[in-house]
Formats: C-alpha cells, structure tokens, sequence
C-alpha cells in the first residue's frame, strides 16, 4: 500500500477545500486529483490495500460535529446523521420500533465489528464487491476497461436483472431497505449548498454510466440519511440470504414496506437488492399485493412477477429461485 | 516443554529478532507544515500530516503510548509493530475474519481496517489487556476450561468478541453468542466449544 498522508477535517467546508478526486474517480482514471474523503474508511482501505486506488491524501470525515446522530420524529419522521454507525442503527429503539425491515438489514449487514466501525453514508457510497471489479489484474468497464468478465466468468454471484452491460451487484444490503422506505439522501454541495436526493434517483445504473455507482459528485458529501413518517398500519420486513449462517454478503435481499388495512393492501415497496447492479424495485410484485391485498396466492404471484424479467447468467439461476423464495416469505410477513 | 524454554531462554527468539531487526528501520518523526492546499495557497499550518511518520499519543490498555505511525499504517500494524502487543493477530487483513478484533471504546472493532491515525482520543483495549493483576477474564479461563481453540488464531478475536457480549449481555442465550461471533472466523472449527465456553463464562461471572 503506498503512503498517505493524513488530514483530521472539523467541517464539511474544510473537508471540501482539501479532497479533489473521489474513490471512484481513481478507480475509473476519470479526471485528476488525488485526495480522498473517509468517513467509516472501511471500503477505502480496502480498496487501497487492493492497490486499486493510490490516494496521496485521506480526509477524514469521521469527526465531523453533527453527523453522528439518530434523530425521529413521529411527525417528520427519522434522520440519521451519515456518520451514524450501522450498529447504532441497529440498537436504536426508534428504529426498531418503526422501522423493522431497515433494522434487519442492518443487523444482518457485515459483521458486528464492520457495524461499529462503518457508517450510513459510507455504507451507501462503497463500490461493488465484484471480484473482477476487486481484481488488480481485471481492467473491468466499471474501471474504464471495455470487458465484463462476468458476463462469460465466475458469475455465481452476480446480476440476474439488467445484467447486460456490466453483471456487478450493488454491494449494500442496507440499502434494499432504505429504498423501500423512500429514503431520501441529503448530500451537501461544493458550494455549500445542500441537496435532497430519492434514494430511486441516487443510484446510477450501468446503461447510464458504468464508470459509476451513484451521482455524488467530486466535492458532494452525504450528510444525513431521511426515512418519512409511519402509522400503525405500514408493516415491513426485510430477508437476506447468504451462503452461511454467518457473516456474507448477499445471494440475494428483499425488503417489503406495505400499508396494510384488514385484507387491502394500499401502497406497498418491494424491493430486490443483489439481483441488479443497482438495487430495484419491482413495480409488478407491488401492483399485484395493491390489486389482491397481501395473502398466499398473491405473495406468491407477486413473486413470480418480481423475476419475470431476469436473465440468469450461466452460473447464477439459482438466485431466480431465491429471490422467489424469500420475497414470498417476507410479503407474508408482514400480516 | 522444559527444553524449549531453556532453548528460548538462552537463543533469540524469533519474535526477539524481528523486534531488534526492526529498530534500525524505525523512523524519524516528522511533523510537516506549509502543504501545498488544493487551491495551490500555502496554507500558514495545514493539519495534513505525512506522508513519514507522525508522533501520535494513544490510549491502550490503560496506559498513554506515545508512538510513531505513517498516516498509512493500521491500528493492527501500530499495536503489533509499534507496540509490541503481538496478542492481536492479523490473518485476511481485510475485515473478513476478526482475528484481529481489539476493542474501541468498549466496541470491537478490526483493528486491521481501522487507521492508527483514526483512533484520537478513544481507548483501545487489546487481549493482552483483559486479564487483571494476572488474574485472566473469566472468559480466557473458560476457553481454557472447555479446550475452545486449536491453532489459536483466531482465539484473540473470539475472546474481544465473547468478552464484550458478556459486558453487554450478561445472561446470553446461545443464538446471542453465534450473533456476536458471527465476524469471527475460526478454520479449525472450534465454534462449539467457543460457543459453551461462553455460556459458561456468563453463568460463572453470575
């Protein structure tokens, strides 16, 4: 790993004034510029350990005043500062009593010294965990190459919906839950002003732009996650499904916020993390639990429509199956 | 067992060389000031540091360490190669395993993908200080007790992780101390006497 050198930011100003490149713009050589920011650090580390990216500079973000904090609201609903660690989230008893699928997720994301360490907004910005994309001897799409070498590789973990440019998988699970509840992420600008992004609008697909995962700008900071307010009736669940009982990340996510009344169904999110390179919703599962109200035989056919669109890779249909699988067994849990 | 202590006694040791080895390496503290700011403006005192060694002041253990770390360094690589304290092991280096679990303010952390430089004013408490006036953590005499480790390298972990639940949680229940050791890897398989040491531990602190 080559040197660095170190800067302790106060301020978001301060931080801004000193980073000039992001991870993902060494990563794909698209534009100079050499210091980066870290907030958790986790996934920067690692991608310097990797030798992907070679910073000369690491501003960290951790120490910010004011973006450690878990605030709700039952009006205005929940607000976590991006520095939030994901094991706070977890033991928050707001959170666990309002918002379940998200705990889950967290409680489920990583391992338990990951969650003390890494936070919300770095959770949200870390790149894929592809193994091609994490391979120094891989010159992938997503880092300015011209090959997918999943698409006729070692793709047993990889997309099986919208897989046709680059087969990657968008790596955090907490954010299959953060887009059923229609999060919103503010983001703070380079001109100091701040930003309200749908979590829907925040992630870039490959068809857009393979170079990136989400629109964060050089500069751009998360600065807080926004979760809107819930009643009695918004039910939610989330399931992940790894190749172990403990720590992995997923084969395959759900996460299901419904707004149920006796046998109706009036709104409800189903949303599929690991299937696509972005996480997604599906709009056909959700049209079908709001027409049939939420019972066995429509979780089921909600879930046959949620995969009706996938095209497996060679060595990954075995996801199709899963996904069937547990977004059935979390749209029943939620009556 | 004699033998090789006598052995170990009178020759050096392999971890005695490797330390004497690495003192003509160490470093020259500096403190760098006037870097260059993006915007090309000599800043009159910049707070970069590095890229060479910087002289940070730690808490471990206990005790207040004064010691010299390139901005690069992790707090394993500072508690091992700096400090001596070996107890902290270092297996995928990637904090996928949690051999190298040591604890941050009371929260285990890897200390393999945490910057020395990004623990500041927080404390960090290693294997090596568990034990009290030589009296072991409860736990350390429960692995010993109930054989919970074959190779030992992922003992340390498996100690920070188990001993910070029972700090937590003092009645754990099993599904507990599977979801607490969940990051801790251990090859040889050893997580079912781990698993008993712990709820022995629990019941033997009660």
């Amino acid at each position: 790993m080559k040197k660095i050198s170190w800067y302790n930011a106060t301020t978001l100003q301060e931080a801004q004034q000193e980073v000039d490149a992001t991870a993902s713009s060494l990563l794909s050589g698209a534009g100079k510029g050499s210091a980066i920011l870290k907030s958790g650090g986790i996934d920067v580390l690692d991608l310097m350990k990797e030798g992907l990216i070679a910073p000369q500079k690491v501003v960290n973000i951790r120490n910010i005043p004011g973006l450690d904090k878990i605030e709700y609201n039952s009006k205005s609903g929940l607000r976590m500062g991006a520095n939030v660690t994901l094991s706070s989230i977890e033991k928050n008893n707001d959170v666990k009593t309002n918002y379940k699928a998200l705990q889950l997720a967290v409680a489920k994301a990583a391992t338990p010294q990951l969650r003390n360490m890494s936070t919300i907004g770095g959770n949200l910005g870390q790149r894929t965990r592809c193994w091609y994309f994490r391979s120094i001897d891989h010159e992938c799409l997503r880092k300015g190459g011209n090959t997918c070498f999943a698409k006729n590789g070692e793709n047993e973990y990889h997309a099986v919906i919208n897989n046709g440019t680059c087969a990657s998988v968008y790596a955090s699970s907490v954010a299959t839950a953060l887009m059923a509840y229609d999060a919103i992420i503010e983001i703070a600008g380079e001109n100091g002003q701040k930003r309200e992004v749908p979590i829907e609008e925040f992630f870039v697909t490959p068809y857009q732009d393979v170079r990136k995962e989400n629109v964060l700008k050089g500069g751009e900071i998360i600065t807080a996650l926004m979760l809107p307010s819930v009643n009695d009736k918004i039910k939610s669940h989330y399931i992940k499904q790894g190749a172990r009982q403990s720590y992995d990340w997923a084969l395959a996510d759900v996460a299901v916020v419904a707004e149920v009344s006796g046998k109706k169904c009036k709104d409800a999110k189903v949303v599929l993390g690991a299937a696509s390179p972005v996480p997604m919703r599906s709009k056909e599962a959700e049209s079908i639990l709001m027409r049939d109200g939420i019972n066995e035989s429509s979780a089921k056919l909600a879930a046959e429509a949620a995969m009706e669109k996938a095209t497996p890779l060679e060595k990954n249909g075995y996801k199709v199956a899963i996904f069937k699988a547990i977004l059935q067994r979390a749209i029943m849990k939620t009556v | 067992m004699e033998n090789n202590e006598k052995l170990t006694k009178k020759g050096t040791s392999r971890r005695g060389f490797l330390k004497g080895a690495g003192l003509t390496t160490a470093g020259t503290i500096v403190l760098q000031t006037g870097v260059l700011g993006k915007d090309g403006k000599k800043t009159e005192e910049s707070k970069t540091v590095g890229p060479d060694p910087v002289t940070i002041e730690m808490k471990v253990n206990g005790k207040v360490r004064s010691l010299a770390v390139e901005p690069r360094s992790t707090l394993a690589e500072a508690l091992r190669d700096k400090l001596q304290l070996t107890g902290t092991k270092v297996v995928c280096d990637r904090g996928s395993c949690s051999a190298c679990t040591v604890w941050i303010d009371k929260s285990p952390v890897n200390a393999c993908m945490t910057f020395a430089m990004d623990v500041g004013d927080r404390e960090v408490t290693t294997v090596e200080g568990l034990a009290v006036d030589g009296q072991l953590h409860p736990i350390q005499e429960a692995f010993i007790d109930h054989d919970a480790m074959q190779c030992g390298y992922c003992t340390p972990g498996m100690i920070m992780s188990t001993a910070h639940l029972l700090e937590e949680n003092p009645n754990p229940t099993l599904e507990d101390v599977k979801h607490a050791t969940r990051g801790n890897y251990c090859r040889c398989g050893t997580y079912p006497h781990v698993f008993q040491a712990t709820l022995a531990a629990a019941k033997k602190i009660k």
